[in-house]
């Protein structure tokens, strides 16, 4: 007796852990979709509330510029760790992706929209002057510039439109988004510290985790065609 | 958050004090005898300060307690503008001790109590410009530092002032640990006329009161008419130097921070303007707007001929 009550609990363990794994039906996908846009917003509405209610401190539009900045780097990053957590036995979470690149564009144009309208109140000689010589923004507003046709093309009709192969190839310009976000943070602080050094330290590891792959598959490849 | 009435924050307003404070037992009389004096509560307010005004403040609306004493920067206790008045807590500012030496006469080890004693105390409201482009207006409370550097007799062959911050790991979070932003003592430096200016004052006090740790208590330097990061808080030691003392930021990054740092709009630092500059507080929370930045921080008229002749392009 004890013993089937030891195996069905395991059982019933597993099979949680196996439901992450399998795919999810398909009228519940669209609910979780749906779910994943809109807890991703909640943090920068809620930002924009405390703004508007006096709550985020003495500098409030440089706070509110920086929760979105982050927000979108860390959407980012959630999007560059999709992949690996799959290849190394987790959920795959591929569906979620889209929504996931989505938010991260989302903060991105939230954030650069504070910096023009809020912070520089739209003067556009200042901005255009900060974008060529301060190098942080210039490399921001570079990683900003790669997501926008990444979103244009964030839908199935442009996908069709511009053909999978030429789709994955452009996307791959995620990477260089992600690389100059990361270093965008860190240049803007004045000196090293612990948060823009573990934002730097995660992409670098996605990145390169990807990079050792494509080495490791193209060197497998050219093995078996030689053999 | 509205800040356009110039008679906020008089000491009749000054809110109850914070917990750390009330720890404190300081009692200063450093004003006797000033007509101007403001009568500050006896034994229960034991951290006020009473000081005499001064015609070098400023009339322009001060920045709320509430923002200059949980929004700025002091890397010993956090690089974040909220960690200073999170982690100072703990920060002992008294029994302090300050030391004055190097190419002196007669070096001198000065208690708080002898500093607040140097000179009759004042208040002087000024404006503060950060090196990251926003300001404050403060109404500090302290002695002009010449009047402490008188104390000592410095040498004909010392030009420079070298000022230390003290090193306090137990007590100071930002000192210990993985990442530690900048070298420690944080040090800064003057040249001798610079240090000897009026305007230049050893602080002790702000908004009536002594200094709340996480502003630099029980002592720091203000030089209104530098970038923020100039004024050195915490001090523990000032030594005459006949070479330009090194500086902590200047140290960290050369390119960025030169020796001078004095308020210029016409010189950009590397990575944002310094044409502009968000006074806190001012406007209402997220329509804050940009005002042009002065020159000197407004006090060209006063400092500017320390400067005459000297390229402040090279001198930055």
């Amino acid at each position: 007796m004890a013993r089937s009550t030891s195996n069905s609990t395991a059982t019933s363990a597993s099979g949680l852990v196996a439901a992450l794994y399998r795919p999810l039906p398909s009228h519940v996908r669209p609910v979780v979709k749906a779910l994943v846009y809109g807890l991703g917003v909640v943090p920068g509405f809620y930002a924009l509330y405390l703004g508007l209610t006096d709550q985020l401190g003495a500098d409030p539009v440089k706070t509110l510029e920086r929760i979105l900045g982050l927000w979108s780097l860390r959407f980012l990053v959630i999007g560059l760790a999709i992949t690996p957590l799959r290849r190394f036995g987790g959920p795959n979470l591929v569906r979620y992706r889209r929504a996931i690149g989505l938010l991260a564009f989302f903060y991105a144009v939230a954030h650069v929209t504070v910096y023009v309208w809020l912070d520089q109140a739209l003067m556009f000689e200042p901005i255009v002057k900060d974008i060529i010589k301060r190098p942080f923004i210039t490399v921001g507003m570079l990683a900003f510039l790669i997501l926008v046709p990444l979103a244009i093309t964030s839908n199935n009709a442009m996908i069709k439109r511009v053909g999978g192969a030429v789709w994955q190839k452009l996307h791959k310009l995620v990477y260089v988004a992600c690389a100059a976000a990361a270093l965008h943070f860190t240049m803007l602080i004045k000196s090293w510290s612990f948060e823009p050094a573990l934002y730097a330290a995660l992409v670098v590891a996605l990145l390169g985790w990807r990079a050792v792959d494509a080495f490791n598959k193209r060197r497998a490849r050219g093995a078996s065609s030689t053999f | 958050m509205v800040t356009d009435n110039p008679d906020r924050l008089r000491y009749a307003d000054v809110t109850p004090r914070s917990v750390y404070l009330s720890r404190r037992e300081l009692m200063i009389s450093g004003a006797s005898g000033l007509a101007a004096a403001v009568a500050m509560p006896g034994r229960a307010g034991a951290a006020g300060l009473s000081a005499a005004a001064s015609s070098f403040s400023t009339s322009e609306p001060q920045t709320r307690k509430q923002d200059a004493t949980t929004y700025n920067n002091f890397y010993e206790f956090g690089t974040d503008k909220a960690d200073p008045s999170r982690n100072s807590g703990s920060f002992k500012p008294t029994p302090w001790t300050l030391e004055i030496g190097g190419l002196v006469a007669k070096p001198v080890t000065l208690s708080l109590d002898d500093v607040m004693k140097a000179a009759a105390l004042e208040e002087r409201i000024y404006r503060l410009r950060c090196v990251e482009a926003w300001s404050m207006v403060i109404p500090w409370i302290g002695i002009p530092l010449s009047a402490l550097l008188a104390k000592v007799e410095p040498l004909g062959s010392a030009k420079y002032v070298a000022l230390e911050t003290i090193v306090r790991p137990s007590e100071m979070p930002g000192q210990k640990g993985l990442f530690q932003p900048l070298p420690w003592p944080y040090v800064e430096g003057l040249r001798i006329d610079e240090a000897r200016h009026p305007l230049t004052i050893m602080a002790l006090g702000m908004y009536g009161e002594v200094l709340p740790n996480q502003n630099g208590a029980p002592m720091r330097l203000v030089v209104p008419w530098k970038y923020g990061f100039k004024s050195i808080k915490s001090i523990v030691k000032i030594s005459f130097t006949e070479m330009p003392p090194p500086t902590s930021w200047n140290i960290s990054a050369p390119r960025e921070y030169g020796f001078y740092s004095n308020v210029n709009p016409e010189i950009d630092h590397p990575r944002w303007s310094q044409a502009t500059e968000r006074r806190i507080g001012e406007g209402s929370g997220l329509t804050a707007k940009r005002r042009p930045t002065l020159m000197f921080n407004g006090y060209a008229e006063q400092v500017a001929s320390l400067y005459s002749g000297m390229d402040l392009k090279a001198n930055y």
